[in-house]
């Protein structure tokens, strides 16, 4: 197994402390709650959504350092960009995190988001990082909450081991 | 049996060396296993009895007159005698081999509390309830219409007695509690608590799942009606559990489970049950599990449980010290009487970091809520983490799992 301190990359503590569009906001179009059940992480995302773009995003909630850098990060890259764009996103993050998205090969739109490629390595963090973006898919298609465990269960994350 | 005497002081550094799995190396440094209210390790001596089991004694039980099968019986009923002697039970029909912990509170909430329960009737639980002993009474008290009554905690982590006490009343039916809480290491005076239920009449389950492997446990002495363990908990096997009954008890109670060995005799009309403890044990029982628990507990025995109480509070006492001693830790779980669990969190960091981060040390520890969301939800905490140690851990593990903490502390800083 890889150091799993190379995934507490300086870029992540810091979003951990200093989370970015942090909050609710007040004249959300689409919001949606995201739950771990199994380790606890729990984080609400709003967004403002106008005609095919997503003009703001904000998050709240409680979660590990993980969780709560990829919500952050991912706020800052989503601000602006279509909801097509977005899903593509979310996409792209979940199959890196799951190990099926080799960014170091194949293309991809991730940019810094690389930072989380790590994850793949630690089974029992992976859906750690991919819970905001469960979340931010859930809102964007108007389910009010996910769970991680849930049957319904919107990216199928694999259930291992946490 | 090649235990450690029962005369020499406890000799750590001996004991280690039956346990195999204590020389792992886990990312390129030694294995500090504080994981062990969740799962303790096997030592030899214990598997050494698995293998000659299935080497030379293995066939299913009461049936078949041939050898293996009537050594085997045998053996099953030789560890029987064995957990019965481990916490002196009266009569060894008073231990029914269960699946563990879970198994053994779901027989009781089922076979006593589907029978003997009925509407409006209430059961007393408390705050430390692991949920192994919450989901199984929520379970029967919505099939029956009962009530649940909670017994609160103070902030640390000790019962509220007068509370307790208070809560008795001509509907109350059972009282279920753990003996040790296993997220907060409180020790409960269930003494007292058993006392008080035996003065109003009512029916008492204790949960013993972490008691067990740290204290002696009497039964008779405790006079309580049900105590639950497991053996995984015990240096013994997963898959292996007990639930004391006594005997009128469990002679009164329905079947949990139907199927083979707990029947005397079956016609489509009508069929009459084993007596116990045969009653409880459908199917082909857990044989080779059993007999290993057994092991499991003549190598405590050897060991010696007052010795091994005491170091675990020696290794308890030291790491409470130490972490106190670390700015921005906090102790959840301060209770005077407190046995071998240190639960804290780290102002900033989130535990499942924390887990992660221990990891890389070597440092196994628990993070998350424990199984135990009341007691979160009561410190309003989301989870914590939680070292727990046993009588084969050190106090160089201790050192090892703070160096450790003041490197999470450092990075997130």
């Amino acid at each position: 197994m890889a150091d799993s301190r190379n995934l507490y990359q300086e870029v992540i503590l810091d979003h951990n402390k200093k989370p970015r569009n942090w909050g609710a906001l007040a004249d959300a179009t689409h919001k949606s709650e995201g739950l771990n059940p199994l380790c606890g992480d729990h984080l609400f995302v709003s967004l403002k959504v106008s005609g095919p773009t997503i003009e703001a995003v904000q998050f709240e909630g409680e979660s590990c350092a993980i969780c709560k850098a990829s919500a952050s990060m991912m706020t800052t890259v989503v601000k602006g960009k279509t909801r097509d764009d977005a899903e593509q996103l979310v996409n792209e993050f979940r199959d890196m995190a799951t190990g099926k998205l080799d960014t170091a090969k194949s293309q991809h739109h991730l940019g810094r988001l690389t930072v989380f490629a790590g994850v793949r390595d630690l089974p029992t963090r992976v859906k750690c990082a991919i819970l905001p973006w469960h979340t931010l898919h859930a809102a964007l298609n108007a389910q009010n909450t996910i769970s991680t465990e849930a049957d319904a269960d919107p990216m199928q994350a694999p259930v291992i081991g946490s | 049996m090649n235990a450690p005497s029962e005369k020499m002081a406890l000799d750590v550094a001996r004991i280690r060396k039956d346990f195999p799995i204590l020389d792992l190396k886990v990312n390129g440094r030694p294995l500090v296993f504080l994981d062990n209210a969740a799962s303790s390790q096997m030592p030899r001596q214990v598997m050494d009895r698995f293998v000659r089991y299935q080497s030379t004694q293995h066939a299913n039980i009461h049936r078949a007159v041939h050898y293996l099968s009537e050594t085997a019986t045998a053996e099953y009923e030789i560890a029987r005698r064995k957990l019965q002697a481990f916490i002196n039970a009266k009569e060894e029909r008073e231990v029914i081999f269960t699946s563990g912990t879970t198994d053994s509170i779901n027989l009781v909430a089922h076979g006593w509390g589907r029978k003997f329960l009925s509407e409006g009737d209430e059961i007393i639980l408390t705050t430390l309830e692991h949920h192994s002993n919450i989901v199984p009474w929520q379970m029967v008290a919505e099939e029956k219409g009962a009530k649940i009554r909670v017994v609160p905690i103070f902030d640390n982590g000790e019962l509220d007695l007068d509370a307790y006490e208070k809560l008795f009343n001509p509907r109350t039916k059972i009282a279920c509690f753990t003996h040790v809480s296993n997220a907060l290491g409180t020790i409960n005076p269930v003494r007292e608590m058993l006392a008080i239920a035996r003065k109003h009449g009512v029916v008492t389950l204790v949960d013993g799942a972490q008691a067990a492997p740290h204290l002696s446990v009497d039964v008779q002495a405790l006079d309580c009606d049900f105590y639950a363990f497991s053996g995984h908990k015990l240096c013994g096997p997963t898959g292996i559990g007990i639930l004391y009954g006594k005997a009128a008890l469990l002679e009164a109670m329905q079947p949990f489970k139907g199927g083979g060995d707990m029947i005397l005799s079956v016609t489509f009309d009508k069929t009459t049950y084993a007596p116990i403890p045969a009653k409880f044990e459908a199917g082909t029982p857990p044989i080779a599990a059993a007999i290993t628990l057994g092991a499991a507990v003549d190598y405590l025995g050897a060991v010696g449980m007052d010795r091994i109480a005491a170091h675990e509070t020696d290794l308890l006492d030291y790491a409470t010290r130490k972490v106190t001693e670390l700015p921005g830790v906090r102790i959840i779980g301060t209770a005077e009487k407190k046995a071998a669990v240190l639960s804290f969190v780290i102002q900033g960091v989130h535990p499942h970091d924390v887990g992660t981060f221990l990891n890389e040390d070597g440092v196994a520890i628990r993070t998350g809520h424990h199984c135990a969301q009341p007691v979160m939800q009561r410190f309003k905490v989301p989870a914590t983490s939680r070292a727990s140690f046993a009588f084969y851990n050190t106090m160089d593990e201790v050192d090892a799992l703070v160096a450790s903490i003041r490197h999470v502390q450092k990075v997130f800083g």
